[in-house]
């Protein structure tokens, strides 16, 4: 008989049993539906062994990849840890090396952990200070045994963490981390396949990480990258991008600015609506969302009516933290 | 219909087998929702910013309509489009999705007779969609 491990609780899975069957048997309440591996409200995670194919059929292949898979059609082939999508695993600390002000906006902040940590480029997590104020954020770099991870940080109107890293974290100092979520990050596969990737602001930081990634394992398709922002200040590693653009022959960068920037040699406009109107049809590729949640919703939609398949879109909408008061 | 045995289904071959199973529904969803989400009269009803979620959702009505396996009651039914009712989804809006769904099978080239079959599966469900 095979056990199923949540939090602190084991249970015997019994035969023919699924592992919803057996929580919920034990009345540890998980959100479940159809029942049927279709809708997919009982999403949940192992936390050791590779779930049985069969419990991952239709789930994103980046979330196949994070062992997530259907409670209700999860039959165990060896014992589960497993958790809730919204459950945290353990976190671990890291110590800012360095800080760097990329435009007026924008910072960028290297930290450097001790402990494994396992994560994709373009992945988010929590970065928690001594007092407990949390906030996401993605990871901007690719894994490369350096124990680094790379984020940039756009200062918020009245942004409690945001203005905190700005005006006053130094080097030397901790922060907690969550584990690695989401699942807008790169996979290798279908190389060959095109790929547009659409940024604002500090969107930038997972589509910088994700480029990386793609060029990293030798991506072959064209990819293309919208960069926007509203003004100057929200654009950066603009040189950076040219530069790639000029070493890699697939790579595309385009910068745009929506308001005023005469002046500028970037195109004028969203970004969205210039890389979705760039493209007579988005059949077949992959795409890429991160940023403003209105944009990243918008281009979901149409991206999807473009002719990208729902399980190519990847997207991660920077939604702001409501400061209680 | 053709001689040709490839075509030929086997008399106690499912619905759900006929029209090709899961692969079938796969091959069904992103057609559908795009028709969906792209008619003015209807897409209010479906517009929710987690595609996934939605699309999840639409995979699970084909499924039931091509006669594959579900495990959805009434009762199901009923709740699962109670806001929708109170958003005001009528017989019309019912409608234009079974239009969409004969659409689709059409575009996947899938024999008329089928199509009946599988229109009168979705249609069934139409009281308890409407919370009648």
């Amino acid at each position: 008989m095979r056990s199923i491990t949540i939090g602190e609780s084991t249970f015997s899975c019994q035969p023919d049993e699924t592992v919803l069957e057996t929580l919920l048997r034990e009345n540890v309440k998980v959100p479940n539906g159809c029942r049927q591996g279709l809708c997919q409200a009982c999403l949940m995670r192992s936390l050791d062994n590779s779930p049985p194919a069969s419990a991952q059929v239709g789930l994103k292949d980046t979330l196949q990849k994070q062992k997530y898979f259907l409670a209700c059609v999860c039959r165990p082939e060896r014992n589960m840890t497993v958790a809730l999508p919204n459950q945290q695993g353990a976190s671990i600390e890291a110590g800012v090396i360095k800080k760097q002000r990329l435009t007026p906006d924008i910072i960028r902040l290297v930290l450097e952990y001790q402990t494994p940590f396992n994560f994709f480029a373009g992945q988010f997590v929590n970065l928690k200070r001594a007092d407990g104020l949390t906030r996401s954020y993605s990871i901007a770099n690719i894994p490369k045994n350096d124990n680094i991870l790379e984020f940039h940080i756009r200062r918020l109107p009245n942004g409690q963490f945001s203005s905190w890293v700005h005006d006053e974290l130094e080097p030397g100092a901790q922060l907690t981390l969550s584990e690695a979520q989401g699942s807008c990050h790169y996979l290798s596969g279908r190389a060959e396949q095109p790929l547009m990737l659409i940024g604002t602001g500090s969107g930038l930081a997972p589509l910088y990480g994700i480029l990386a990634d793609a060029l990293a394992q030798d991506h072959s398709g064209p990819i293309h990258l919208y960069h926007g922002s509203r003004d100057l200040n929200g654009l950066y590693f603009v040189e950076e991008m040219r530069e790639l653009a000029a070493e890699f022959d697939n790579f595309h960068y385009t910068s745009c600015v929506s308001g005023d920037a005469s002046e500028s040699d970037h195109v004028k406009g969203r970004a969205h609506d210039i890389a979705l109107s760039s493209i007579e049809t988005l059949k077949g590729w992959r795409v890429f969302l991160c940023g403003h949640p209105e944009m990243v919703n918008q281009s979901k939609r149409m991206a999807f009516m473009k002719g990208a398949s729902i399980a190519d879109i990847y997207a991660d909408a920077f939604h702001v933290m409501q400061d209680k008061k | 219909m053709s001689e040709s045995q490839e075509t030929t289904a086997s008399p106690d071959q499912t619905l759900y087998e006929k029209l090709g199973g899961e692969a079938a529904v796969n091959a069904a969803v992103d057609i559908f929702y795009r028709k969906v989400l792209g008619d003015y009269r209807i897409n209010r009803f479906f517009d929710n910013s987690d595609m996934e979620k939605q699309a999840a959702k639409q995979k699970a009505f084909l499924t039931m309509a091509f006669g594959g396996p579900n495990n959805y009651n009434g009762q199901d039914m009923r709740n699962a489009h109670a806001r929708l009712v109170k958003m005001g989804l009528n017989a019309s809006h019912f409608d234009a999705v079974m239009e969409h769904l004969g659409a689709t099978l059409t575009e996947l080239n899938v024999p008329a007779e089928l199509i009946g079959q599988a229109a009168a599966i979705a249609e069934s469900t139409r009281n308890d969609v409407l919370g009648k």
